[in-house]
């Protein structure tokens, strides 16, 4: 059976990898290079770079970072951050990156997403979504976490594989970087909504974080920085308390 | 070194199989010259994406005959991914499309199972069909049930069993996620974002590419 995906999220300003808290307050942790080819050596499963900066500005800086990381890391490689038009698309794969992650430009104009998926495949795209808890419910933002969208995160979930996203992945702005565990309910409410894979991010500070989510949720991956970076736990570790509890993932 | 050429027809993200044929220790060519096609020791066809538009793009750069006459010389050629599938007779993704027909069979969408997801986007495991059909095969040192990447909706369904290099699980179900008829090579994997488990495979292509030439 399929099995569970554990993926190294790397957030870039400039030249280095940072970490925020709630996609604010960024440190720097690093070069991402170096962190991209420790992580692979060390078992990840995929990687994604997400540009911190790339939406306020308007432009991308990665594409230098995912070409040297392709040359040295043969799991998948996703790209996020400042991607606007089918060139960007076209410019990341030519770099050496599989997927494409989506979020601001989708909101601003969602028929993007169906002519990209059209163009290089639904696999290749993939729906990225920044979700913050209104009373009952999560909206989604855009731009980083920094700007409302007034779009309710589940129905954008929906109208996102409806446009023909290959995956999703959802950041909970209020558990990023915090390392208290996920927003459960809203994973499940995505995993629920949808039938294509969902990838959950923002929480992560321990294997039992991990687990309870793989457990309460059919949620296909999770995304992790902070238990990375701050070498909280090895992947191996992580995998094996996986493989302990009955989760199956790629050892 | 072992010259690879990889049949740029406009599909798909090359770059990681260049890189990872480099990281093996071959010498790939990214071209669709016949000349070259066809003086490489070693084939791959790669591909992403629809089977229709990936057939309709071989077309277009006269590609198929060139295939046909590497196959005639029996120059290993190994598909990937979409390039797996057009391998086959014809497939039913979005209508129905003719495949270059080298391998008896057809691809289907796979079919919806309890607890799987389409796109079938994940790890999943790796079995031969007999004891003995990975001897020295690209296979020849992996361990059934390893793991490879698999980003695919459709799967190809091969009429001989003999055909068939290894299953893989999905829901009930087992799917044919490599297939072999002597020098024609096909998975459905992408060996090249498999980790050091994909760079073997590939590194054993290679190798029986060079002990053949």
């Amino acid at each position: 059976m399929a099995k569970k995906r554990l993926i190294a999220r790397i957030d870039v300003k400039n030249e280095y990898a940072i970490k925020g808290i709630q996609l604010e307050g960024l440190r720097k942790v690093g070069n991402p290079n170096d962190l991209s080819q420790r992580y692979y050596r060390n078992g990840i499963d995929e990687i994604l770079f997400m540009d911190a900066v790339a939406s306020l500005y308007g432009r991308s800086n990665l594409f230098e970072i995912i070409r040297l990381a392709a040359r040295e890391v043969f799991v998948p490689i996703t790209l996020g951050g400042g991607i606007r038009l089918v060139d960007d698309i076209e410019a990341a794969l030519h770099s050496g990156a599989d997927k494409v992650t989506l979020n601001t430009q989708a909101i601003r104009t969602p028929d993007f997403i169906s002519e990209a998926s059209k163009i290089f495949g639904s696999q290749c795209i993939l729906g990225s979504i920044e979700a913050k808890r209104k009373g009952g419910s999560w909206e989604a933002y855009c731009d980083t976490g920094r700007n409302e969208t007034g779009l309710d995160a589940i129905e954008w979930a929906k109208r996102l594989e409806g446009l023909g996203v290959g995956e999703i992945i959802v950041t909970s702005i209020d558990q990023e970087g915090t390392k208290k565990g996920f927003d459960i309910p809203l994973v499940k409410a995505i995993c629920d909504a949808v039938s294509v894979p969902v990838i959950a991010c923002g929480g992560a500070g321990t294997p039992a974080h991990i687990l309870d989510l793989f457990q309460k949720t059919t949620v296909d991956a999770v995304a992790i920085a902070s238990i990375l970076h701050y070498n909280l736990f090895s992947i191996e570790a992580l995998k094996s308390f996986l493989l302990l509890q009955n989760i199956q993932v790629r050892v | 070194m072992t010259t690879i050429a990889i049949i740029d027809y406009g599909i798909g993200n090359i770059q990681s199989i260049v890189n990872s044929l480099i990281a093996v220790g071959a010498t790939p060519i990214v071209t669709r010259d016949s000349a070259d096609i066809l003086s490489a020791q070693g084939i791959i066809l790669p591909g992403v994406g629809a089977f229709g538009e990936g057939m309709a793009n071989l077309r277009k750069y006269q590609l198929i005959p060139i295939i046909f006459e590497a196959v005639r010389k029996e120059k290993s050629i190994l598909g990937i991914c979409l390039g797996m599938q057009l391998l086959f007779q014809e497939s039913e993704e979005f209508g129905h499309h003719l495949g270059l027909g080298l391998i008896e069979g057809c691809v289907k969408k796979l079919p919806s199972q309890p607890g799987e997801k389409l796109p079938h986007v994940s790890w999943n495991q790796l079995y031969p069909p007999t004891s003995e059909r990975w001897a020295h095969s690209i296979f020849q040192e992996s361990v059934p049930g390893i793991d490879m990447y698999f980003v695919h909706s459709f799967a190809a369904y091969p009429h001989h069993k003999a055909d068939i290099l290894s299953e893989t699980p999905y829901g009930d179900t087992f799917f044919c996620s490599s297939v072999q008829r002597g020098t024609i090579l096909g998975c459905q994997f992408h060996p090249e974002k498999s980790g050091p488990a994909g760079l073997t495979v590939l590194r054993n292509f290679v190798q029986i590419v060079t002990l053949r030439n």
